[in-house]
């Protein structure tokens, strides 16, 4: 009988432990997985512009094309929006545990500016104050997101001058280190 | 009496439940299933249920896999420029409640056939408002245009925009109506699935040239012969030798794979692709089976390989336009002999011209593909005819622009009567969409 109890009692903390440990581990806060997330597609970015587009493109070594329709060109690379992009949408392919895209009030492609409440108030509060993040809850369909929006800074003038020159683009003078856009990342909550 | 009533009642439902039950489970056909008739891009293999309701239950996803399977390849070859990743973000919600554009269904729903527009769509034709309604602000030139005539103008397309996208209008704008004609190069694909030494089968053998002369001096006068593909070549049941007298595609299959694929992918022979991948078995697709206007003689004609590329002979000429024409009696098609392409086609023949400058119907239908394959150049026959048919844009890049300019490409293809008379003449409409693109150019 008194094995009995103690085999019980014991089995009893064993689950009770378990119970903490997964509550603990399922504890991410969104925020964490949102920087961390960001953290990791700015250096992405940063790297795929600099390293790629400008040392290799027209303002460097000239051996690469960055266009949009880069399929069509034998030499041509995805411009650094559309590699962004095609990350986001591989994504996508793997997992549903978050999203992410790149906007801005100055979009080349109108289908980028901002859509929803949270993407307009944060797009305007990252272009505002400069090296903040801008944090929020959304409804989108059926479903409640922890949305975050980032600053995306030019980082070379690969960048600036591509979109100051573009012919769809609303604004004309960016410089670098200014805020262009923001990247924008959902978690379902 | 209400007993008999009861008894009769039970009896009439059991034998309408068997009646079903026998169709769903053990009928090779299931006609009687079907809630309406499928559009013209698929009536062929309507009554091949499991070619797109390959699971009984699982909705809109199992059916997207259908859908992708036949078509998924394309859509990356036309580089879609809709492509289902483009609506998965969470901010495309409120669009994907009025039209869900991750699915095909959704724009393109089946059994439907009397409110099926062109391209098999099933929403209103003004569908490019739900998400563009701002072009007008954008593009001063898309102020006053009308919502439905996005895709129907020869502007744009919903997936295949190859050839209308603005900076490849910007490129090969100011080109002639005609540029140098192109040369088109026999398809030599073949011989890359072939059996390195194929049996031998002296047919010269004046026992069997005697047996079987017509036969024989075909067979010499063909590219078999000259490949070294003699009588067992397609004759001869791999699996246990025996002779086969009619070779059908799973012979040709072995070496024509590419051309066999494609013709079971497209209209002419996807009746035919259950019997090679060993599903549903359906007959051959004749033109009786077919919407379109064709010849009276040719209505139960059944279609495989050798109703085009006659047995023995396969004489290439013959299947690029007077087998076409054998079955095919549109005003499209009886205008082609008196057209300029027509009469190109008749100078080829004649040797008046150089072989491959003439223009057949498989010129432009069943083009010849040239690829690069580990530096070694590979011609093939895309026999798949929907690659090169409808939306119509999609054959400037790959048919029209190898010897005609973009700007005359795309008026021509707007032109409809143009189309009926078979290009006898010059476009009568005109596309601005290459004049709104230098002008924003140049602003």
């Amino acid at each position: 009988m008194r094995k009995l109890l103690l085999t019980t009692l014991f089995a009893g903390s064993a689950v009770g432990l378990s119970g903490c440990g997964e509550e603990k581990s399922a504890g991410v806060e969104p925020k964490v997985m949102t920087d961390a997330l960001f953290a990791v597609m700015k250096a992405d970015r940063t790297n795929y512009t600099k390293l790629i587009v400008k040392r290799l493109g027209p303002k460097g070594a000239d051996v690469i094309t960055p266009v949009e329709h880069w399929q069509d060109v034998d030499t041509g690379a995805p411009l650094p929006a559309q590699m962004f992009r095609a990350g986001s949408e591989a994504v996508a392919e793997m997992t549903d545990s978050f999203t992410y895209s790149l906007q801005s009030l100055w979009p080349i492609n109108k289908q980028n500016a901002p859509k929803t409440e949270i993407e307009k108030a944060g797009l305007e509060y990252i272009a505002a104050n400069p090296g903040e993040n801008y944090y929020g809850e959304e409804k989108l369909g059926d479903t409640t997101y922890f949305t975050a929006v980032y600053p995306d800074v030019a980082v070379s003038d690969a960048c600036t001058s591509c979109h100051n020159e573009h012919k769809d683009t609303p604004k004309t003078d960016f410089k670098v280190g200014e805020v262009m856009g923001g990247v924008v990342v959902r978690v379902p909550i | 009496m209400k007993k008999f009533l009861w008894i009769a009642w039970a009896l009439v439902t059991i034998g309408i439940g068997v009646y079903y039950l026998n169709i769903v489970f053990f009928e090779e056909t299931k006609e009687e299933l079907l809630i309406g008739h499928s559009t013209y891009g698929h009536y062929q293999i309507e009554l091949a249920c499991t070619s797109c309701h390959t699971e009984p239950f699982g909705g809109k996803d199992i059916l997207q896999d259908a859908c992708l399977n036949c078509h998924e390849e394309e859509l990356k070859l036309a580089l879609d420029s809709h492509p289902k990743k483009k609506f998965n973000d969470p901010r495309n919600a409120d669009l994907l409640e009025i039209i869900d554009a991750r699915y095909c269904i959704s724009c393109h729903t089946e059994h439907q056939h009397e409110q099926t527009l062109a391209m098999g769509l099933t929403v209103p034709s003004d569908y490019c408002f739900h998400c563009h309604v701002d072009i007008g602000e954008e593009r001063e030139s898309h102020q006053d245009l009308a919502f439905d005539s996005c895709a129907d103008a020869g502007c744009h397309n919903f997936h295949d925009n190859r050839a209308l996208y603005e900076a490849f209008l910007v490129k090969n704008a100011n080109q002639p109506w005609l540029n140098e004609i192109a040369k088109i190069s026999s398809a030599n694909n073949a011989k890359q699935y072939a059996r390195p030494s194929h049996p031998i089968f002296d047919i010269s053998h004046p026992e069997i040239a005697s047996a079987h002369p017509d036969i024989s001096s075909d067979w010499q006068a063909s590219a078999h012969a000259t490949a070294g593909v003699s009588c067992v070549g397609c004759h001869n049941n791999k699996e246990d030798s025996t002779w086969i007298d009619r070779p059908g595609l799973s012979e040709c299959q072995s070496c024509h794979r590419d051309e066999v694929e494609g013709f079971t992918s497209g209209k002419h022979g996807m009746r035919l692709a259950g019997t090679i991948n060993g599903t549903t078995v359906l007959p051959a697709i004749t033109p009786n089976d077919s919407h379109l206007t064709f010849q009276q003689s040719a209505l139960s004609i059944e279609h495989g390989c050798n109703t085009c590329h006659a047995a023995h002979n396969y004489d290439r000429k013959f299947a690029a336009t007077d087998s076409c024409l054998n079955c095919h009696a549109d005003e499209h098609s009886l205008a082609f002999t008196d057209s300029p392409h027509g009469s190109l086609w008749q100078k080829e023949l004649a040797g008046e011209i150089p072989a491959g400058t003439g223009v057949s119907c498989a010129t432009c239908h069943l083009p010849s593909i040239e690829q690069d394959k580990n530096g070694t150049k590979i011609v093939r026959v895309e026999h798949n005819q929907n690659m090169n048919l409808r939306p119509n844009e999609k054959m400037v890049r790959p048919v029209c622009m190898q010897c005609h300019g973009l700007a005359f490409s795309i008026d021509a293809l707007a032109d409809e009567n143009l189309i009926k008379n078979n290009f006898n003449g010059t476009p009568s409409v005109h596309v601005p969409s290459i004049d709104w693109a230098l002008k924003r150019e140049n602003r």
